[in-house]
């Protein structure tokens, strides 16, 4: 193989012991955390160059690059790699599975080693703050004082948004894209009947469906289809689709006609490959109730150690629409943090994010690039 | 780049470390010389996305919001300074826009092109509308709305109540006017202001 122009180096950590377990914010505790993740490009020698990157509720580790026999890149290599805005030339990228995740960290399908079989619905309940807590121990365990920045979008965005609110003082910087800090009823809508059709999913087995064998494949495609439509936006699916048939002609009968629904079916059925169901349960609650500006005092560290934050929403985005990341900036500057916020237009809905849009990726390269300056110009 | 004379004489009327807002901050060059050189907590609100980009660039915090929509996001009181450069002619409800910049700050600060500036009086005597350093737009692409002279516009201040604590007329070329201040409304491109509320 070629040599990596990223660097990338893919590792395994345990993090937490029986001594120093991991106590969930709303009760229970893990006394060993799996957690993969991936690094790239090199940390410098003041160790100031380092980007948290957090993924989003289907995301994983493998943020950039592509390896032989992948058919696609990193879910981010729109932005991070060589000479893009998140530069593995210059920064030191981190990018973990979350914890609750089925990709390489410990979730609710991982097996308990105190019985052998998996935690199932046993699993303690997820919030915002326990992602949080395992990637402040990530970033403890790779020796590194300060983050250069946190970067996130969708729920990766939540997770920075909360990190920044918990422990200002780990970052020097903070990116929040397409994110939420208050799911409306229409969002929570969505992701109730994407979970309804996981556990109606006679599959799921009540959640130890890994122990018997089993597994809620209708469900939880049909949730992936049905939460795919809210990623993307009317124009896009129209461009992409219209109204063309799958074959030469449309049948008329009630199978798969059109070619949107064929390109649906694709979604559901590729995300079985690489998705749980319980951890598409856990995640997807954890939003429904964060809500991190609702009690008194919640901006109260920040306020005390403001972290330039950058914002920024897309003008289709309908899931996560730009009025919920204007809240989140308002909130924040009404703290006293120093704001930028920026409503990108593009067309293509929540999954611009993904996407590499001119006006995106140099608003956010100019950005990080201010603070890399600031970060040399303190280290000399 | 040098600044513009009215960059430096508002930032003179700036205390260090005061908590700055300006609306419709452009490419943040007055914000970036107020944290530089006054230590100042500054914020900047910008709807270009072009000028946006070169503000984040030089680490000046800006927000994408409509002036004259979205003011009631910031708290009273919130900030020492509110600025508004050169934009007042352009937003919808001018003076909706000067009250909640007083209830943004005890301080404002605003400039305007002056309309009854005597080449722009004498332009339209020839019967065109006046183009001018100041005002340069042909009449149909301008993004200015408002056509007030000076006296125009410190009727309105007086009207929403506030004080003009200090005045300072500018030139055509956008120099400190050596004329007299109370020929303004004749002499002067632009006019900057320091206002505050009116002591009952």
């Amino acid at each position: 193989m070629a040599s990596d122009p990223l660097n990338t180096v893919t590792a395994d950590v345990q993090l937490f012991t029986k001594d120093h377990p991991l106590s969930f914010a709303k009760g229970g505790q893990l006394t060993e955390v799996t957690v993969r993740y991936e690094t790239y490009g090199t940390l410098n020698e003041n160790k100031t160059n380092a980007v948290f990157v957090c993924h989003a509720l289907t995301g994983d580790a493998h943020a950039a690059g592509q390896r032989d026999g992948e058919k696609k890149p990193g879910w981010w290599d729109s932005l991070i790699g060589p000479g893009k805005p998140i530069d593995t030339d210059r920064f030191y990228v981190i990018c973990p599975n979350l914890l609750g995740g089925c990709q390489g960290t410990t979730g609710p399908s991982s097996i308990n080693p105190a019985t052998g079989k998996s935690y199932g619905l046993g699993f303690p309940a997820l919030d915002m703050r326990d992602f949080v807590s395992v990637h402040r121990g990530l970033v403890s365990h790779l020796g590194i004082d300060t983050l250069l920045a946190t970067i996130g979008g969708s729920l990766g965005g939540m997770q920075v948004l909360q990190w920044a609110l918990d422990a200002p003082q780990d970052m020097a910087s903070a990116i929040i894209i397409a994110a939420s800090s208050r799911l409306t009823a229409q969002n929570i809508a969505f992701s109730a009947v994407a979970r309804e059709a996981i556990m109606r999913d006679d599959g799921f087995s009540g959640g130890q469906y890994v122990d018997e064998g089993t597994s809620p494949d209708t469900g939880l495609s049909i949730a992936r289809m049905m939460a795919h439509i809210t990623y993307t936006s009317e124009g896009a699916l129209w461009d992409k689709f219209g109204r063309s048939p799958q074959n030469t002609d449309l049948s008329g009968d009630l199978g798969v006609d059109f070619a949107v629904e064929s390109y649906l079916q694709y979604q559901g059925e590729t995300f079985l490959d690489r998705f749980d169901a319980l951890s598409y349960l856990y995640l997807s609650r954890v939003m429904d109730y964060f809500d991190p500006f609702a009690h008194d005092g919640a901006c109260e560290l920040l306020s005390d150690h403001p972290v330039p934050t950058l914002v920024c929403s897309f003008s289709s985005d309908w899931r996560f629409s730009s009025r919920q990341s204007k809240r989140i900036a308002t909130r924040l500057e009404r703290a006293g943090v120093p704001v930028t916020y920026q409503e990108i237009e593009a067309g293509v809905g929540h999954d611009s994010f993904l996407l590499e849009i001119p006006d995106y990726l140099e608003l956010v390269g100019n950005f990080l690039d201010y603070r890399l300056e600031v970060a040399h110009d303190s280290s000399r | 780049m040098t600044l513009r004379v009215d960059f430096s004489l508002i930032s003179s009327w700036v205390s260090p470390s005061a908590r700055v807002l300006d609306l419709g901050c452009g490419h943040g060059t007055l914000l970036h010389r107020l944290a530089t050189d006054k230590s100042c907590r500054i914020q900047g609100v910008e709807m270009d996305p072009e000028s946006l980009l070169s503000a984040v660039s030089k680490g000046v915090p800006v927000m994408k919001m409509d002036i004259d929509k979205e003011l009631d996001a910031f708290t009273d009181n919130s900030y020492d300074v509110v600025i508004l450069s050169r934009t007042l002619q352009a937003v919808h409800r001018p003076a909706s826009v000067l009250t909640h910049m007083l209830r943004i700050a005890p301080t404002a600060i605003v400039s305007m092109p002056n309309f009854g500036y005597w080449r722009n009086r004498l332009r339209l005597l020839s019967g065109r509308a006046p183009i001018s350093k100041d005002l340069p737009y042909a009449w149909h692409d301008s993004p200015n709305i408002h056509f007030g002279s000076c006296k125009d516009l410190e009727s309105l201040f007086a009207e929403l109540g506030f004080t003009i604590a200090e005045c300072v007329p500018l030139s055509a070329t956008g120099r400190v006017s050596h004329l007299p201040t109370v020929t303004r409304n004749f002499s002067a491109g632009a006019t900057v202001y320091r206002l505050t509320h009116r002591t009952p």
